[in-house]
């Protein structure tokens, strides 16, 4: 589990930061705090005298960066080179019709997000999904789908006990 | 200076400045997208390419500084290739709705299609499907129709100093937006519309309420009255094809009771009530100790502006509404009171060269028991388009004259269409009450002109005044900044939002260029020379208001109507 830092120590450790240490800052709240929130933007903005749309415009031009808190199940799907070839569009196309959310997103009971990324260094197991750490090896459609019920069951469980 | 050969002519260039520069001197004409005059070059839509002999592929001209000796072919087939692939690009994702859009016939891609002899679809691309941004009063984003060109962005970051929009997200999936997604409405964007005066599509357009205004017109239960401001009569012509600078005064008022308007005020009217209003504000400000310096509040994109980044000036910010609201206050409580009507029967028009206004006429604090001052406002443009709808042709009717009571206006209030214009009149009213003397020379020429800063510091009676005039918020942002590091000699500060004063205003006539807002600028000082009542003092009807109903400047009823407070305004900055 990395540190908790607030947005006010982590600019504290850039003093005199001009606007090319935004994205070294971004990295670490987002690092710090799971995603990138309306007010740290805000805060970092007012650090680096830059307006909240060119942090925003620069943030989104970048993958790693999200928006919205990360779910109690952070879904992981991987669509680099191998795990194309191996079909891992479909299930992606599966997860987004499932919980309702594209890529970066959260949904609404904050239980599952998402997240594309391009190479989790498993190739060999492609296609690959990962949830909260885990790695789940050659994943169809029908299998995530069944990997996410479990999950949700898993919370159904835990509501009633 | 030196020579370069252009298409196998000779011409003259400039050390320092651009290719592109020195072949729209030399006469040869090449096509641009990004470009933006006086800013620096951006260089990204590769329209202005050229060949260069020596050079390995082609050189953008715009940004490329031109060297001695330099062989340039502008209209060679590499070129001409290389243009017509790259809008064909641009067109390959474009909504075929042309005739719906709202720049049919004013487009520039259309024209750049047109020009370089693009007359079928080479590519199908894939089509964006982004939600209209419906949320502002003022601006409407379609970013469909947006070919990522970015010079809304420079507009509103580099003139402006806001930085309401940026590019957003990567590659194909790029689109202008604002911070997290949000509508306008809750950015930090001023509405002033520049952004649209700049777009070379209708990816930005303004909010329209020509339809609302006809069916007001329409209704006969209703009283429908109009003012026109300032800087609306110098541009109205442009859009029936006059030259810029032409003046339709007379002409428009005519064309507005033709198209069915009960009563047509002038808005250089309220100028000169502003000016009562104001003037009387700044000698309490000075008697009484501040707070100093005390801003023009005419502008309603410079409010949002201080509400949002320099709410600790909001007390410099004059108390006085605009002359829009003045005017909508006065008709809705005086004329209708004159009229024996209820003012939830009158509506309440205004034609303003301003996106701005839009807002402005929206705030709540802008009425009183549920009715709005001002219920409509249309741009210069709306009103162009209004004509053509109810068939009017302002160039051809006889002029004719405001209404009373507030048909009578004097130059000075005129000159609120342009920067300098309102701190001129201003101090000539200034002078009078302050000294009891009227000015020798009312011309005050260290404040006209297209500069983007201006400062005078002039001798009223036992005080010296020191007057700053900043046009663009960039400029404002500058001398703000001054005053925040202790600047303390200044007593009044005017700003207008658009570079150049509202003859620049976002509802203006699109296309023109520095040359046509000179013209525009120049009719509105013509008609200040020619005319005979030039200080807003003397303004008989003023005074009759003032006797009749508002008491004195400052007095209670002034306060109640006149007068409005200002809030921090919570935005994403």
């Amino acid at each position: 589990m990395p540190t908790v830092k607030s947005v006010e120590t982590i600019l504290l450790d850039h003093p005199d930061a001009g606007r090319d240490h935004l994205i070294p800052i971004l990295q670490e709240i987002q690092e710090s705090e799971g995603f990138l929130s309306q007010e740290s933007i805000t805060k970092v903005g007012q650090a680096l005298a830059m307006p909240s749309s060119k942090i925003f415009g620069v943030a989104t031009f970048f993958n790693m960066f999200r928006f919205q808190a990360k779910g109690k199940y952070h879904v992981m799907v991987c669509r680099g080179t191998a795990c194309h070839v191996k079909g891992s569009g479909r299930s992606l196309d599966m997860v987004t019709k499932a919980l309702k959310v594209q890529p970066g997103e959260t949904t609404r009971d904050k239980m599952f997000s998402l997240e594309v990324v391009a190479c989790m260094g498993a190739c060999g197991l492609a296609p690959v999904v990962n949830i909260n750490g885990q790695f789940y090896a050659k994943v169809s459609p029908m299998k995530l789908q069944r990997i996410i019920e479990e999950c949700r069951e898993k919370e159904q469980v835990h509501a009633n006990a | 200076m030196f020579a370069i050969e252009a298409n196998g002519q000779t011409i003259e260039a400039q050390p320092g400045e651009t290719i592109l520069q020195s072949l729209k001197r030399g006469g040869i004409n090449v096509p641009t997208i990004c470009h933006m005059e006086g800013l620096l070059p951006s260089g990204t839509c590769r329209m202005c390419v050229v060949e260069v002999e020596g050079f390995g592929g082609l050189v953008p001209s715009c940004s490329y500084p031109v060297a001695e000796g330099m062989k340039i072919r502008t209209n060679t087939p590499v070129v001409m290739q290389t243009r017509k692939t790259i809008i064909d690009l641009l067109l390959s994702n474009h909504p075929d709705d042309c005739l719906y859009c709202a720049r049919n016939g004013n487009c520039d891609l259309a024209k750049l299609a047109a020009d370089n002899g693009i007359r079928e679809r080479s590519y199908q691309g894939e089509r964006s499907h982004r939600p209209k941004d419906l949320s502002s009063p003022s601006i409407i984003r379609d970013p469909d129709k947006c070919i990522l060109c970015g010079k809304c962005i420079r507009m509103c970051d580099e003139i402006q100093g806001v930085s309401a929009i940026d590019f957003i997200q990567r590659g194909s999936k790029a689109y202008v937006g604002t911070a997290f997604n949000q509508g306008l409405n809750v950015s930090s964007c001023i509405n002033c519309g520049q952004c649209i005066l700049v777009c070379p599509t209708a990816a930005l357009s303004e909010h329209k309420y020509v339809n609302e205004v006809l069916q007001a017109l329409a209704d006969p239960e209703k009283m429908v009255v109009v003012q026109h401001a300032p800087a609306v009569s110098v541009t109205i012509a442009e859009e029936f094809g006059f030259d810029p600078g032409t003046d339709f005064d007379g002409k428009m008022v005519a064309a507005l009771r033709r198209a069915g308007f009960d009563r047509v005020f002038d808005t250089s009217f309220a100028a000169d009530l502003t000016i009562m209003e104001e003037g009387s504000e700044l000698v309490h400000r000075v008697q009484n100790g501040g707070p100093l310096p005390m801003f023009t509040s005419c502008s309603p994109g410079w409010v949002k502006f201080v509400e949002e980044f320099y709410p600790e000036f909001l007390p410099n910010v004059s108390t006085c509404k605009s002359p829009q609201q003045m005017m909508g206050a006065v008709i809705k409580s005086f004329f209708a009171q004159k009229e024996n009507l209820d003012p939830k029967k009158i509506i309440s028009v205004s034609i303003m060269p301003c996106t701005a206004k839009k807002f402005e006429c929206n705030r709540p604090e802008m009425g009183r028991d549920f009715v709005a001052d001002v219920d409509y406002v249309l741009t210069t443009r709306e009103l162009a388009e209004l004509f053509r709808i109810t068939g009017v042709d302002p160039a051809a009717i006889e002029p004719e004259t405001a209404d009373t009571p507030f048909g009578e206006r004097s130059s000075a209030g005129k000159l609120f269409g342009a920067s300098g214009g309102v701190m001129e009149a201003a101090l000539r009213s200034a002078v009078f009450l302050l000294t009891g003397a009227e000015m020798k020379d009312y011309k005050i020429q260290a404040l006209r002109g297209m500069e983007g800063s201006k400062e005078l510091r002039v001798q009223v009676g036992d005080l010296e005044v020191g007057a700053a005039v900043v046009s663009s918020l960039g400029q404002a942002r500058k001398l703000m900044e001054e005053l925040k590091a202790g600047r303390s000699d200044l007593h009044f500060i005017e700003v207008m939002t658009c570079p150049g004063g509202c003859i620049n205003g976002g509802g203006q006539p699109i296309g023109a260029d520095k040359a046509a807002i000179k013209a525009r600028m120049a009719a509105l000082y013509q008609i200040d020379s020619a005319d005979q009542l030039r200080v807003s003092h003397k303004n008989e009807s003023v005074h009759r208001l003032y006797k009749e109903f508002l008491g004195k400047p400052l007095g209670h009823k002034s306060h109640e109507l006149l007068h409005t407070h200002y809030d921090k305004r919570e935005v994403l900055l």
